[in-house]
């Protein structure tokens, strides 16, 4: 392999950008109306489609014939690094919106850093996501406004989904060895350095949506290092049945 | 084989081949195709994604494929950049007419309707049935209508 680190940077994002998409894919033919239906399922591509641009690389940087399919499809639990957030369940809208909401926020501020990545293939996949994130943003943020400041019932579940999820945030922001070398080499983004624009964000969205943010809780963390939730496992029980039942298989 | 044509030739095809999803345009049109060049014996396009997700990309690849062998020529490599990003701004004023022609409010600050012309319409969703497109409303002639999204 030419570059262990780098494989293993490229392919944490990869798996940020797959979990996520395999997530908010399941909203499909399920959102509350037709038109939330479909914004959800094109974030899903978006993201799914992003996941293909970092997993193709991270497989080019692999080697041995490597492809995108095999790292998304035969990779146990246990080798996906992704943030615990992004499989978190998709639970009722407010819950989606919301964890949405705190990854699109983050997206916007790691991506634009990773732009002016020294690694230009990174660099090009970052100013493509980008565009899009800030599209996802408005979406997520528009409506944790308009549920906070909707009626009782809304508030109150959009309030509930924020307690419940911000002990995913802390993970956010927490530097792994391979972050520190990649960050040392300028491919990498400083991530504990996104918290401060981050907790402004979430700050100045919520108050407009007369929400409250927790005091800083315990914070859950372990993505980065394969340690996971136990409902990773279920979504790639499902994601990864036909090539685990059928290896190889083909359209 | 080598067949011997100019690149005008090859624009030529690649203009005929329609969007998938807006067939009104061509992939030319929307400034998907980037590059023609012409190298060892070697035809190189280079073409770009819209939307990271749009699932039209591989389909007009192999429209490309299909085109150019159609026409006997095999000496191609057909690639894919993602910088510069795609955008709308790419897009010029006689294709912005098509779009319009078509029923869809090309992409700009503001919105026309397509069908009435006037800018008392209304966003209905920010997505609609493409990752370009967003549904809107016009509250002069009640038609709803798609907007092709500023990108």
């Amino acid at each position: 392999m030419r570059d262990t680190i780098l494989f293993k940077y490229v392919l944490s994002l990869g798996d940020d950008a797959l979990i996520s998409a395999q997530r908010l894919a399941q909203w499909a033919y399920k959102a509350p109306f037709l038109e939330e239906d479909i914004a959800l399922s094109n974030i899903s591509l978006d993201l799914f489609g992003r996941a293909n641009f970092l997993l193709e690389y991270a497989a080019e940087l692999k080697g041995e014939n490597t492809t995108a399919d095999d790292l998304a499809f035969k990779r146990d639990e246990r080798k996906f690094t992704n943030l615990l957030m992004c499989e978190h369940p998709n639970g009722n809208f407010a819950d989606t919106i919301v964890c949405r909401f705190f990854l699109d926020a983050y997206d916007k501020l790691f991506f634009y850093t990773l732009s002016k990545s020294r690694d230009k293939q990174l660099a090009s996949i970052a100013a493509k996501a980008i565009k899009e994130t800030t599209y996802h943003y408005r979406h997520s943020s528009n409506w944790v406004i308009r549920l906070g400041d909707g009626t009782e019932g809304s508030h109150r579940k959009v309030q509930e989904a924020i307690n419940n999820l911000w002990t995913f945030t802390g993970e956010f922001f927490k530097m792994t060895q391979t972050d520190i070398v990649m960050m040392k080499k300028k491919v990498g983004v400083d991530r504990k350095a996104l918290k401060i624009e981050w907790d402004k964000t979430i700050n100045d969205v919520c108050k407009e949506a007369t929400l409250r943010i927790p005091e800083n809780s315990f914070m859950t963390t372990g993505g980065r290092e394969g340690i996971h939730t136990e409902h990773l496992g279920h979504l790639l029980s499902d994601m990864q049945y036909l090539q685990r039942a059928y290896p190889d298989a083909t359209w | 084989m080598v067949k011997a044509v100019s690149k005008d030739f090859i624009w030529e095809l690649l203009e005929k081949i329609p969007d998938p999803e807006i067939p009104a345009v061509s992939i030319v049109d929307l400034g998907i195709t980037r590059e023609v060049i012409f190298k060892d014996d070697q035809i190189h396009i280079t073409i770009t994604p819209t939307y990271s997700g749009c699932p039209a990309i591989s389909f007009m690849k192999k429209e490309i494929v299909r085109s150019l062998e159609q026409n006997g020529i095999n000496n191609y490599q057909i690639h894919t950049t993602l910088s510069p990003p795609w955008t709308t701004d790419w897009m010029s004023d006689e294709v912005k007419a098509k779009l319009s022609d078509a029923g869809i409010a090309p992409p700009g600050k503001l919105v026309h309707c397509p069908q009435c012309d006037t800018k008392n319409v209304e966003v209905i969703s920010e997505f609609g049935s493409t990752a370009c497109k967003a549904l809107y409303k016009c509250n002069d002639c009640q038609e709803p209508f798609h907007h092709f999204k500023q990108f």
